[in-house]
């Protein structure tokens, strides 16, 4: 391609239709946000004018903060993303290790049983996994989504991880021995720090899923005090239907955190994925 | 590898590795898949759990009250797949052509934009449409009036026969994203090479891409096309954040997720029937698992994969 003759025309098409899809992508967005900071006559009056003087108004807002606990289901959406993505990322590793490393009786078959849940999706299983957490007491516990994405991220994790470390240099590995390293010293001294990159990889790619999922905390967690953002969110809209500043506002206080997320790491999930960590 | 296989010692730390990992995802996972598989196999009597067999699958099948909403939510989810892959997956595509091309600017201002659907949950993305195409507030009726068509405009999400079909499109501008990233990674796999030996032969733009370029993310085609069969048949969180667990508007949205979420945990009137909930959950594992095996043995081992 090196040398295409890019006739200007094809250019100016390609950004057109770049630029279409662009505004397509981000235009509801744009209008959720915009109307979030209107008076509510203006919301309906002129959906698409930006707010201004007249007509800026943070009534949406203020009803969201009073009626509904936002900063205590952000607190768990928190600490059920992070616990989630911790364990994916210390357990995972630590499987990976063992089948990139090791040469043992049922390898492939481990690696093989593994990998069956990169397929098969956790959903299928849930009213057994309910049933578990009642009986084990979990249940309305953020525990239980915890374990619950732990589970759902592992196979992909092991999957990305132990390829990415069948390629650390065997020599270093066997330096450390020659040193009287331990394994788990090896492991965790040597190896860890030499696939930070795909642990990366692996945290951006569950961490978005876990966040932004429904189905689990609507089943195993809808109490009160251990909602998620999202589903607090869906169960704040739900009852405020009618009041469209509540409403704006609320949606758009969900967007935020994401984008945060997003902005913060967008440049490693899209190498992520374009490194071809998931062909 | 370094280990010999003969050594006597037995390597506990191999044990210690795997044990965290496997004991999560097979008491997480995998033992409850199996048990949901067996409990479509009991029903409950007077509070006791028993053994019926087939019963439950005969009555999902046999019963028209139960069969009716099955076969309703399978032809629901075949036309939501459909439309993924006749819409996202295209479109996916010809972004990424687009986009690979190696004198483009502002690529990456563009593939992070038109990510970002991607990354809002459910909810966000339900509801924002609900509200766009919602004939109360009339946005979306005053933008087709700006280009001359509002005769087109529909109350979309409240009509039975578009209901599917725009949330099916709602999706599939959230989930484009997937797809064009996919491709986009594989098309920036093809070496120079390959290209520049082709230009030579005059094979360029429009005709390289059809010619050279497709054939050879023909598995990456492949791919997207079985993470959007298992996405899709294992969809629920759209269809509940924008109609509710009725799927309304009378049950033409619902899909295997929002019936199966119906029929165990119970809505409105309705208890939760948790062993009909597996028995729904055990046909949706067998439609998925046909899904892949066809994938697996029936596509990807055929595909020829070009190493380069």
């Amino acid at each position: 391609m090196a040398t295409a003759r890019s006739n200007r025309l094809n250019t100016y098409a390609a950004h057109g239709a770049l630029i279409l899809y662009t505004l397509i992508a981000l235009f509801p967005v744009f209008v959720i946000v915009i109307n979030s900071f209107k008076t509510r006559k203006a919301i309906f009056r002129e959906p698409l004018a930006m707010p201004n003087a007249d007509n800026f108004s943070l009534i949406g807002y203020e009803t969201v903060l009073k009626q509904g606990d936002f900063f205590l289901y952000f607190q768990n959406s928190m600490i059920v993303t992070v616990g989630s993505l911790s364990l994916i990322l210390v357990f995972g590793a630590m499987a990976a290790f063992a089948l990139a490393e090791y040469r043992f009786k049922g390898n492939t078959l481990m690696g093989l049983y593994l990998a069956l849940g990169i397929m098969i999706p956790i959903r299928i299983g849930t009213v057994a996994i309910l049933e578990m957490m009642v009986q084990t007491g979990l249940v309305n516990t953020l525990w239980a989504l915890i374990l619950v994405y732990t589970a759902q991220g592992l196979p992909l994790a092991v999957f990305i991880l132990s390829e990415f470390m069948r390629q650390v240099s065997d020599d270093l590995k066997n330096a450390g021995r020659i040193d009287g390293l331990s394994e788990y010293r090896i492991f965790f001294r040597l190896v860890l720090p030499l696939v930070r990159p795909a642990m990366a990889t692996v945290a951006v790619f569950n961490m978005i899923p876990i966040w932004n999922d429904l189905w689990f905390p609507l089943i195993l967690a809808p109490a009160e005090e251990v909602k998620t953002l999202t589903l607090g969110s869906q169960v704040f809209i739900g009852q405020f239907v009618t009041d469209w500043n509540a409403v704006l506002s609320a949606l758009s206080l969900a967007i935020l955190p994401v984008m945060a997320l997003y902005v913060i790491f967008s440049r490693q999930l899209i190498r992520g994925i374009t490194s071809g960590a998931v062909k | 590898m370094s280990n010999p296989e003969n050594k006597p010692k037995f390597r506990w730390h191999i044990v210690v590795f795997l044990a965290p990992a496997v004991l999560v995802y097979t008491a997480v996972m995998i033992y409850p898949l199996f048990n949901t598989l067996r409990l479509s196999l009991f029903t409950e009597v007077d509070q006791e759990r028993m053994f019926v067999g087939l019963q439950n699958f005969r009555t999902l099948f046999g019963q028209s009250v139960w069969s009716d909403q099955f076969w309703n939510a399978l032809g629901n989810n075949l036309w939501f797949f459909v439309v993924h892959m006749l819409v996202q997956n295209p479109i996916g595509i010809a972004l990424a052509a687009i986009l690979s091309h190696p004198k483009l600017r502002f690529a990456s201002f563009y593939r992070s934009a038109i990510f970002i659907p991607t990354i809002l949950s459910f909810v966000i993305v339900g509801f924002a449409w609900k509200l766009i195409l919602s004939p109360i507030w009339g946005i979306a009726p005053d933008m087709l009036d700006a280009i001359g068509l509002k005769s087109l405009y529909a109350p979309w999400l409240g009509k039975e026969a578009y209901a599917l079909t725009a949330l099916s499109l709602v999706s599939v501008w959230q989930f484009v994203g997937i797809p064009m990233m996919l491709i986009y990674a594989a098309l920036l796999s093809i070496p120079d090479e390959i290209l520049e030996a082709a230009e030579v032969e005059g094979i360029t733009g429009l005709a390289a891409f059809w010619k050279i370029k497709l054939p050879l993310i023909l598995p990456s085609i492949g791919i997207i096309s079985i993470l959007t069969f298992v996405a899709n048949f294992n969809a629920f969180d759209l269809i509940y954040a924008a109609q509710g667990a009725l799927a309304g508007p009378d049950y033409s949205t619902d899909i295997l997720g929002t019936f199966m979420y119906r029929t165990f945990f119970g809505f409105q009137l309705q208890l939760g029937d948790p062993h009909m909930g597996s028995t729904i959950a055990s046909a949706m594992f067998a439609i998925i698992l046909v899904g892949v095996c066809i994938y697996l043995f029936g596509i990807q081992s055929r595909m020829r994969r070009y190493q380069f």
